[in-house]
C-alpha cells in the first residue's frame, strides 16, 4: 500500500537528521567554543559593589585627631516605589518647593532611571536627619542610606589636611591606571592628596546577582568571590595642635603665613597660610556654597603660602650671604664697614642703611645693616680668584642650593615652589654680557631676583640653628602599620651644607641673631628668660609698578644653646619685620617652649595681634567691591519682593474677578526696567574684579 | 497517562506517548526555572494556580482529558469530520476579521469569555493536517496531476494566507512544513530544490556585497558552461538554460529580493532578518513606512537574539546548573518562558543537555515517520506526516531563531514552550495520531 514514494521518507529523514545536524553545530560553536558568551553572562548578571573602607586618621605630635570619620546620611529615593510619598511635607521638611522636587525626581530618573536608588538630598544635617527619621514611614521608596565623611574637631590646617572630594572626569582621566571609578571620593590637596595611597585603604569587592533592571537579586555564589575591605591607615603628624591653632588665631585678618620646624627632626610643627579657612566648611551639604565662596575670595585662601608662594625674603637674608662671606673669607667677624646713610660702593647710593655708623659682622646683623651685606656681596663677586662674576655668582648659588634654597625641598604637601637663585645667564639677558656686580647688588639684602618659599626660610633658620644640617621639613612622622610604599625615606636623610663652613662661621651668625632679638632690630619681641636667635627682614615689593606697603618678614630659632623650634613668619604689606612678623614669631616660640604665655603682658600682646587688621589695601578694596556687588544682588533681590509684595497687597484689596487683570499692570514693568541699567553695572564690577585677582596673584 | 484501562490502550504506540510526557514534563521544568525566586515555597506555587508553571500544569490536565476523548472516539469519525473541520476552521480564520480581537499587534484571537482566547490559525494545523489527508485518501485523487498538485497546495496554504493579513506571519509560515508533506506524497523534488536554492539566495544577497554576489554568479555559470562544454555541443538548449538562469539568478539577487524586503516585508520584519546577518535596514525604503501606523522600529533590535545567544553560550558544555543560570534568573532574555524556552534549558544544562533534548526530539520525529510508513491507508499515513512535519518545522524554526540561524518570528517550542493553545495542539495533533495509529490494520478513506 504504502510502496508509493516511500524512498522519500528516506530523504524527509535525512532532511531531519541534516537540520538537526546545523543546529547542533551551532550550539557547539555558542557553547563550546565562544567563551565571549560566559563572560558577556558575567557582564550581564553579576554587579560588583565596591564597599568603601574607612578612611585613615590624621593625628598630631601628641596623637589629637586633627580629622575624623563620622556617619553622614543622604536621603536616598528609588523613584518607581516613591508612589504615595507626602510630598508636601518632605518639601516642607526640606525646605524647597513642590515643583523643585518634580525637577530633582525628572533628574534623577533621566540619570539613573526610575528603579535604581539615587541620592536626594545629600549630607543632612544631624537636625533634617533627626527630623526626617521621624516621619520617614510618610515617604515609602526613600530611604537614609549613611555614608562616612570628615570632619575636623579642631577647625584647624584646612590648607595643610587639604580636602577630599567626587573624582570628576578629569581626575579619572589623569589617574587611569589607579582603578578609580565614577562617585569615588579622593583627596585632592594638602595631605589627602599626598598621601591618598595610604589613607584610601582598599575597596572591598561584594559580588552580587542583578536582573535586567538593574535590580539586585542576592549575593553570587554566597559571596565566594568577595573581597574584604582593608581600612586606610592613620597619620602621625609632626604638627602641634596647639601651636597651630595659636597661630592661626595670631594671622587672623592678615595674609601671609608661618612655618615652624623642629630643627632636629625636620619635622613641621605648625603651617598657617593666612587667611585659612574652615575645613569642616567643605564637608556637609554646604560644601557648594562655601567652596565657591572660597574660590572667589580676592585673599585666595585655597593658596598654601607656605610653600605655594615664593617671596623675596628681604633682610633675613643676610645671615645665607653672611656665612658665604665668612666662609669664603672676604670678610671675618671683625671686619667692620662703614655706612654714612648709604651703600657707596656702586655709586648709586643705593641701598640706603637705617642707622649710621660703623658696624662689625654682630653688629652689622643686629641692626640689619644694608651697606655691610652690600658690601660683601659686591666683594664675594668682585672676587678676582673666581675669574669674572659670572663664576662668582656660581660659587655664591652652590652655597645657596646647599642650603636648601633654589629647589623644592620635598616637603610633603603638593604644590610646593622652587624658589629662585638667580643664574648668570638670567642677568645676561638682563643686562648683557658685561653684567658685574653692582647690577645685582640687591640680593645682598634679600631684595633682588633671590627668592624663597616659607618652608625655604624657616629651614634655612633651622639649619642654622643646627650649625650646618638639616632633614628635609615633613608633615608626617610615621605611618600605622609602617611606611608601605616608602614615602617617607626621603625624610630620614641627613642633608649637609657645605662642609668648608665651620661651626664658628655659625656660631657668628647665631651671636648676631641673638643680637637682633637682645637689643637689634626686634628688641621688642624678647621672649624673657628664653634665648632665640632672630633676624627681621622688610621687603618692598610692587604691585603693577605701584610701591605696596613692605611685606614683613621674621625667621628665627630658639631656644639657641638646644634648638627645639625654628620658624619664619611674614605678614604680606604688613611693614617691617618687627612690626608684625616678629611679634608673631616670638609669641609662637613662647608658647611652644613653655606651652604657655608668661606675663600678662605677653598674654595682652596675643590678643591685640589676634585682633589686628593687616589685611594688604588692595585685598581690601576688592572684598570691599565684593560686598558692595553682592550688597546690590540683594538690594536688588530685596527691591523685587517689596514690590511683588505691594502687587500682591494691592490684588487682596481689589475684588477676585478683577485679579487676572490687575497681574500685569504697572508694577511689574517698572520692576523689569529699574534693576537692567543696574545689571549692567554689575557685570563690568565682575570684571574689574578679576583684573585685581590677578595683580594679586604677581605680588 | 499510563494508568487507562486495556480497552482503549490496545494498539496504543507507547513510546510516543512517553516522548510526549517527557517532553512536557521538560516543559514544566523550564518554565520552573524562568519563574523561579528564591525563597518561595515552590510546592505551594506549583499548585496555588498563580504563576505560569502552575499554569502550565493545569493545561496539560486539560490536555491528558483531551487525549482520553481522542483515544476513546473512533478513528473512522477523523476522517468523517476532517472536510468539515477544515471549512470551519477557514471560516473561524475569517471570522477573526470581524469579531477579533487584538493580542500583540495580531487581529487573530477569538475571545471565548471568561479571560479565554483562541487563535483559529493554531486550531487549522490540526484541520489542514485531516483536510490533506484525505484529500489525499480519495481514490480519485491522483498527485501527478498538476491539477490534483495546485488543489493540496491550495488546502495546505489556504490558511497561511489568512493567517498573513491577521499579522501572524510566524503561524503562516508554519503552514509551509505541509510542503513536506506534498513532497512525500510525490509533489515534484524541483520545487523543493528551486525553494531551497531561492532562499540560498536570498541569504547571500543579504550577506554579500550585490557585485560581489553577481560576480560569484557569473562564474559559477562561467564554471558550469566550461565543464559541460561537451554536452553544450551536443544539444545548444543547455547553454541556453544555463544563461536564462544565471539571469534568473542574478535578477532575483537584484531587483526581486530587495523588492520583497520593501514591499512585501514590514518594517520590523526587514529588520529583523538584516540584524539577523549583522547588517542595518533602513526602514525609509519600506512602502508601510508610509503608512505611518508603524511603531518606529526599537534601536536595540538584536537585542533579543543577543541575550538568547549569551544564555545559550554561557551554559558551556555542561551548563550553569538547575535554577542556576544567570541570564534566566535575571530575566535577560524576553518572553524567555513562551517562545525562548530553549534558553533556559541551554544555560542550565549546556551543550549536553541541549543535545540530550534535541534527540529526544529527533526520536520523537523518527517515531512519527515509523508510524507513518506503516500505515495501510492513505490518510493515516498523510497524517502522520503533517504532524512530523509540523512539529518539526516548529522545532526547527524555534531552535534556529534562539541560536541566531533564523529571523525572528514568534513560533513556540512545541509541548515545552508555555501556553494553552499551543500545548493543546500538539497534544490534539498527536493523539489523533495515536488514535489513527492504533487502527492502523483498518483502511480509512
Amino acid at each position: 500500500m504504502s510502496v508509493f514514494n516511500q524512498s522519500r521518507s528516506r530523504v524527509i529523514q535525512i532532511i531531519f537528521a541534516a537540520v538537526f545536524i546545523v543546529i547542533v553545530a551551532q550550539l557547539i560553536n555558542l557553547q563550546a567554543f565562544s567563551p565571549k558568551y560566559r563572560l558577556a553572562a558575567e557582564n550581564n548578571a553579576i554587579y560588583r559593589k565596591v564597599i568603601y573602607p574607612d578612611r585613615g586618621i590624621i593625628f598630631d605630635r601628641k596623637k589629637r585627631s586633627l580629622l575624623e570619620n563620622t556617619i553622614m546620611f543622604d536621603l536616598v529615593v528609588t523613584p518607581a516605589e516613591s508612589r504615595g510619598t507626602d510630598t508636601l511635607t518632605l518639601c516642607n521638611l526640606l525646605n524647597i518647593d513642590t515643583t523643585d522636587y518634580k525637577k530633582r525626581m525628572r533628574e534623577i530618573i533621566f540619570k539613573n532611571t526610575s528603579v535604581r536608588p539615587s541620592v536626594f538630598e545629600p549630607l543632612l544635617t544631624p537636625e533634617l536627619y533627626a527630623k526626617l527619621n521621624e516621619n520617614m514611614y510618610k515617604f515609602p521608596g526613600f530611604i537614609l542610606s549613611e555614608r562616612s565623611a570628615r570632619t575636623y574637631p579642631y577647625s584647624i590646617a584646612g590648607n595643610v589636611l587639604g580636602y577630599i572630594a567626587e573624582v570628576d572626569t578629569g581626575f579619572l582621566r589623569r589617574h587611569a591606571d589607579e582603578h578609580y571609578e565614577m562617585g569615588d571620593y579622593a583627596g585632592m590637596t594638602g595631605l589627602e592628596r599626598v598621601y591618598e595611597k595610604v589613607l584610601m585603604g582598599q575597596r572591598g569587592i561584594k559580588r552580587l546577582i542583578r536582573d535586567n533592571k538593574s535590580r539586585l537579586q542576592g549575593s553570587f555564589e554566597n559571596g565566594l568571590f568577595d573581597t574584604a575591605q582593608i581600612a586606610g591607615k592613620n597619620l602621625y603628624l609632626s604638627l602641634d595642635v596647639e601651636l597651630q591653632q595659636m597661630a592661626e588665631k595670631l594671622m587672623t585678618n592678615k595674609v601671609g603665613s608661618v612655618v615652624a620646624i623642629d630643627p632636629k627632626t625636620g619635622g613641621i610643627l605648625c603651617m598657617v597660610s593666612a587667611p585659612t579657612y574652615n575645613p569642616n566648611y567643605l564637608t556637609g551639604n554646604q560644601r557648594k556654597k562655601h567652596y565657591g565662596e572660597l574660590l572667589l575670595d580676592p585673599r585666595l585662601p585655597f593658596n598654601n603660602r607656605a610653600l605655594g608662594n615664593k617671596y623675596a625674603p628681604g633682610s633675613t637674608f643676610k645671615t645665607v650671604s653672611g656665612i658665604i662671606g665668612l666662609t669664603e673669607g672676604v670678610i671675618n667677624e671683625h671686619t667692620t664697614v662703614t655706612c654714612n646713610g648709604a651703600f657707596e660702593g656702586c655709586g648709586t647710593g643705593k641701598p640706603k642703611c637705617l642707622d649710621k655708623g660703623v658696624f662689625n659682622f654682630k653688629e652689622a646683623v643686629a641692626h640689619s645693616d644694608n651697606t655691610y651685606f652690600s658690601t660683601v656681596y659686591k666683594r664675594i663677586l668682585d672676587q678676582s680668584r673666581y675669574g669674572g662674576a659670572d663664576s662668582a655668582l656660581k660659587v655664591f648659588n652652590k652655597y645657596a642650593t646647599t642650603f636648601g634654597l633654589g629647589h623644592k625641598l620635598g616637603v610633603d604637601l603638593p604644590s610646593e615652589k622652587n624658589g629662585n637663585l638667580p643664574l648668570s645667564s638670567d642677568y645676561e639677558k638682563k643686562y648683557g654680557k658685561k653684567w658685574y656686580s653692582c647690577n645685582i647688588i640687591s640680593n645682598a639684602i634679600g631684595q633682588g631676583e633671590v627668592e624663597t618659599t616659607m618652608v625655604q626660610l624657616a629651614n634655612v633658620m633651622a639649619i642654622i640653628a643646627n650649625k650646618g644640617w638639616y632633614y628635609t621639613p615633613h608633615l608626617v612622622d610615621s605611618i600605622e602599620g609602617g611606611d608601605e610604599y616608602n614615602m617617607l625615606d626621603t625624610f630620614k636623610i641627613k642633608h649637609y651644607t657645605d662642609k668648608n663652613i665651620p661651626d664658628s662661621i655659625f656660631d657668628a651668625v647665631q651671636d648676631g641673631m641673638q643680637a637682633v632679638v637682645d637689643y637689634g632690630t626686634a628688641a621688642a619681641s624678647r621672649i624673657p628668660d628664653i634665648v632665640m636667635c632672630g633676624k627681621t627682614g622688610t621687603a618692598e615689593n610692587y604691585s603693577h609698578g605701584i610701591k605696596q606697603q613692605d611685606h614683613s618678614f621674621f625667621g628665627a630659632f630658639a631656644p639657641r644653646n638646644n634648638p627645639r623650634i625654628a620658624i619664619a613668619v611674614i605678614c604680606e604689606n604688613a611693614g617691617q619685620g618687627a612690626w608684625a612678623a616678629a611679634p608673631i614669631a616670638s609669641l609662637l616660640v613662647e608658647k611652644y617652649l613653655r606651652d604657655s604665655i608668661k606675663g600678662k603682658e605677653r598674654q595682652d600682646k596675643v590678643e591685640e595681634f589676634a585682633k589686628k587688621n593687616l589685611i594688604p589695601r588692595l585685598m581690601r578694596l576688592a572684598m570691599n567691591k565684593m560686598d558692595s556687588l553682592k550688597q546690590i544682588k540683594e538690594n536688588q533681590l530685596l527691591l523685587q519682593q517689596r514690590i511683588d509684595k505691594e502687587a500682591n497687597d494691592t490684588i487682596d484689596n481689589e475684588d477676585g474677578t478683577e485679579q487676572e487683570n490687575a497681574k500685569p499692570a504697572a508694577p511689574k514693568s517698572s520692576k523689569d526696567a529699574a534693576p537692567k541699567t543696574k545689571n549692567t553695572a554689575a557685570a563690568i564690577l565682575v570684571n574689574e574684579e578679576r583684573k585685581n585677582k590677578k595683580t594679586f596673584r604677581t605680588i | 497517562m499510563n494508568n487507562r484501562n486495556t480497552s482503549i490502550s490496545q494498539g496504543i504506540d507507547w513510546v510516543v506517548v512517553w516522548l510526549y510526557a517527557v517532553l512536557v514534563a521538560i516543559g514544566i521544568l523550564c518554565i520552573f526555572m524562568v519563574e523561579y525566586k528564591p525563597g518561595t515555597d515552590w510546592m505551594q506555587t506549583f499548585i496555588g494556580g498563580k504563576t505560569n508553571y502552575s499554569k502550565q500544569l493545569i493545561f496539560t490536565g486539560v490536555c491528558a482529558v483531551a487525549a482520553i476523548f481522542i483515544l476513546l472516539a473512533d478513528s473512522k469519525l477523523f476522517t468523517a469530520f476532517a472536510n468539515l473541520l477544515y471549512a470551519f476552521g477557514i471560516l473561524l480564520m475569517f471570522a477573526t476579521f470581524v469579531i477579533g480581537k487584538s493580542i500583540n499587534g495580531s487581529k487573530s484571537w477569538i475571545p471565548l469569555g471568561g479571560g479565554f482566547n483562541l487563535q483559529p490559525a493554531e486550531l487549522c494545523k490540526i484541520f489542514t493536517a485531516l483536510a490533506l489527508a484525505k484529500f489525499f485518501s480519495r481514490q480519485e485523487t491522483d498527485f501527478s496531476k498538476l491539477k490534483s498538485q495546485i488543489i493540496g497546495v491550495s488546502i495546505a496554504l489556504a490558511p497561511a494566507v489568512l493567517s498573513h493579513f491577521q499579522h501572524e506571519d510566524g503561524l503562516a509560515l508554519a503552514y509551509l512544513s505541509f510542503f513536506l508533506v506534498l513532497y512525500r506524497e510525490g509533489l515534484p523534488p524541483q520545487i523543493l530544490i528551486i525553494g531551497t536554492t531561492f532562499g540560498i539566495l536570498v541569504v547571500a544577497t543579504l550577506i554579500l556585497e550585490p557585485n560581489t554576489l553577481a560576480i560569484i554568479l557569473t562564474v559559477i555559470a562561467s564554471i558550469t558552461i566550461y565543464f559541460l562544454r561537451k554536452s553544450i555541443k551536443r544539444k545548444k538548449n543547455i547553454l541556453l538554460l544555463i544563461i536564462s538562469l544565471w539571469i534568473l539568478a542574478v535578477g532575483i539577487q537584484r531587483f526581486a529580493v530587495p523588492y520583497i524586503f520593501n514591499n512585501v516585508f514590514e518594517c520590523y520584519q526587514s529588520t529583523r532578518i538584516y540584524s539577523m546577518v549583522g547588517k542595518d535596514y533602513d526602514c525609509n525604503m519600506n512602502h508601510h513606512k508610509s503608512k505611518g501606523n508603524e511603531k518606529p522600529a526599537r534601536k536595540p533590535d538584536d537585542y533579543n537574539v543577543r541575550q538568547s545567544k549569551i544564555a545559550i553560550g554561557s551554559g558551556e558544555l555542561f551548563g550553569k546548573g538547575f535554577l542556576k543560570g544567570t541570564q534566566t534568573r535575571g530575566k535577560y532574555v524576553p518572553e524567555q518562558h513562551t517562545d525562548f524556552i530553549f534558553t533556559s534549558l541551554a544555560e542550565a544544562f549546556g551543550l549536553l543537555g541541549c543535545v540530550i533534548f534535541l534527540g529526544i526530539y529527533l526520536i520523537l520525529l523518527n517515531r512519527i515517520i515509523r508510524i507513518a510508513e506503516r500505515q495501510r491507508s492513505t490518510f493515516s499515513r498523510v497524517y502522520g506526516y503533517s504532524v512530523a512535519s509540523i512539529i518539526f518545522f516548529h522545532i526547527t524554526v524555534n531552535v534556529c531563531m534562539t541560536i541566531g540561524l533564523f529571523p525572528i518570528i514568534g513560533i513556540p517550542l512545541p509541548l515545552v514552550s508555555y501556553g494553552g493553545s499551543s500545548l493543546l495542539t500538539f497534544s490534539i495533533l498527536i493523539f489523533i495520531l495515536i488514535r489513527l495509529d492504533a487502527d492502523r490494520q483498518m483502511v480509512l478513506r
